[in-house]
């Protein structure tokens, strides 16, 4: 029987087939397209989670505005810039590896993918470093929470969002970190290029939608303005 | 670099070149200075939609350019702008109702 399918089903098929193309998809540029239109669903998702947040925390600043401004002014700015910084070279780096993968350079595209993970990681230890100066601080809410300026309670709501916020974001990048690995073992085994490379782009657009979530929780929770200086 | 595959491969491979890439990055550090710098100025009730104005742009030159939005299918489109037309949703009936609430006098 199988003597017999056989040839029929290579009469059909010009190409070798390809060793990633899942058997439910016509070719992989069908494949690719399915890839790239499901992470974006998946991102939809996300935009509405994080919407979410992000609308909580404004009815709260729109009724508390001078509690959120003293709680912003206990944040770090050059560090905090500095880490924006960081966090966009890794998305300079992501973008890179994809291209790199799209061109087939398998060692680039390992370098890109390393040096993404090094600078997600560099931008976690300085949040960790952030996080710690708030804790000695007595910003950290709940039974360390020893700040007794002005506006206390409010600034202790403003601190829950922060590290509420600040929090679900590093916990994407840590997650973003442990499929950066996986998929530098994938690339340093050589299994993207011109053809293949879906996995480095569906990646690029999480790890690019990280740090688009950073780039509005940057300006809301380090860079309120206040009127007269403070 | 543009070779034809018959449909066998993905069609999007590099349609921007690396200097493409590093314009935009530039772009992003510009901006994130320029954020900081407002905030720094007295703008009055403006500072908080100048801040969300540049932090847009930056997601626009993210989404378009280093997610390759420019390049992809009208079917991706329709699911980003059907995100962002949901989460406008979000915001405009819940501030609708919290923001107002203040300008009822009891």
């Amino acid at each position: 029987m199988s003597d017999l399918v056989m040839p029929a089903e290579h009469a059909e098929d010009h190409h070798p087939h390809h060793p990633f193309l899942q058997h439910h998809f016509e070719d992989l540029a069908q494949q690719h397209e399915a890839s790239i239109l499901g992470m974006w669903m998946f991102l939809a998702t996300e935009i509405l989670f994080f919407g979410g947040v992000l609308a909580a925390y404004t009815i709260y600043r729109v009724m508390y505005p001078a509690g959120w401004a003293a709680g912003a002014h206990h944040q770090n700015i050059p560090v905090g810039t500095a880490n924006t910084a960081v966090l966009l070279g890794s998305s300079l780096t992501m973008a890179l590896a994809v291209y790199y993968a799209q061109l087939g350079r398998r060692i680039k595209t390992v370098v890109m993918l390393i040096l993404t993970l090094i600078l997600g990681t560099v931008f976690l230890g300085v949040k960790a470093y952030e996080y710690h100066a708030h804790y000695t601080e007595g910003l950290l809410p709940g039974v360390h929470f020893t700040y007794t300026g002005p506006h206390a309670p409010q600034v202790q709501l403003f601190m829950t969002f922060y590290f509420g916020m600040t929090g679900l974001h590093a916990l994407h990048m840590i997650i973003g970190a442990g499929l950066l690995i996986w998929l530098t073992l994938r690339a340093w085994k050589g299994h993207f290029g011109p053809e293949y490379y879906g996995p480095v782009e569906v990646m690029g657009l999480y790890w690019h939608f990280v740090d688009i979530v950073w780039i509005f929780l940057f300006p809301l929770l380090y860079l309120i303005h206040q009127p007269g200086g403070h | 670099m543009t070779e034809h595959r018959q449909g066998h491969a993905p069609d999007t491979h590099t349609k921007m070149g690396f200097g493409m890439y590093l314009l935009i990055f530039g772009a992003l550090l510009g901006l994130t200075l320029l954020t900081v710098l407002a905030s720094q100025v007295d703008l009055g009730v403006w500072n908080t939609p100048i801040a969300m104005a540049i932090a847009s742009l930056k997601a626009v030159l993210v989404v378009l350019f280093f997610m390759h939005v420019i390049h992809s299918s009208r079917l991706t489109w329709a699911v980003i702008i059907a995100s962002v037309f949901w989460l406008g949703l979000l915001f405009i009936l819940t501030f609708a109702d919290y923001l107002t609430r203040p300008w009822l006098i009891y």
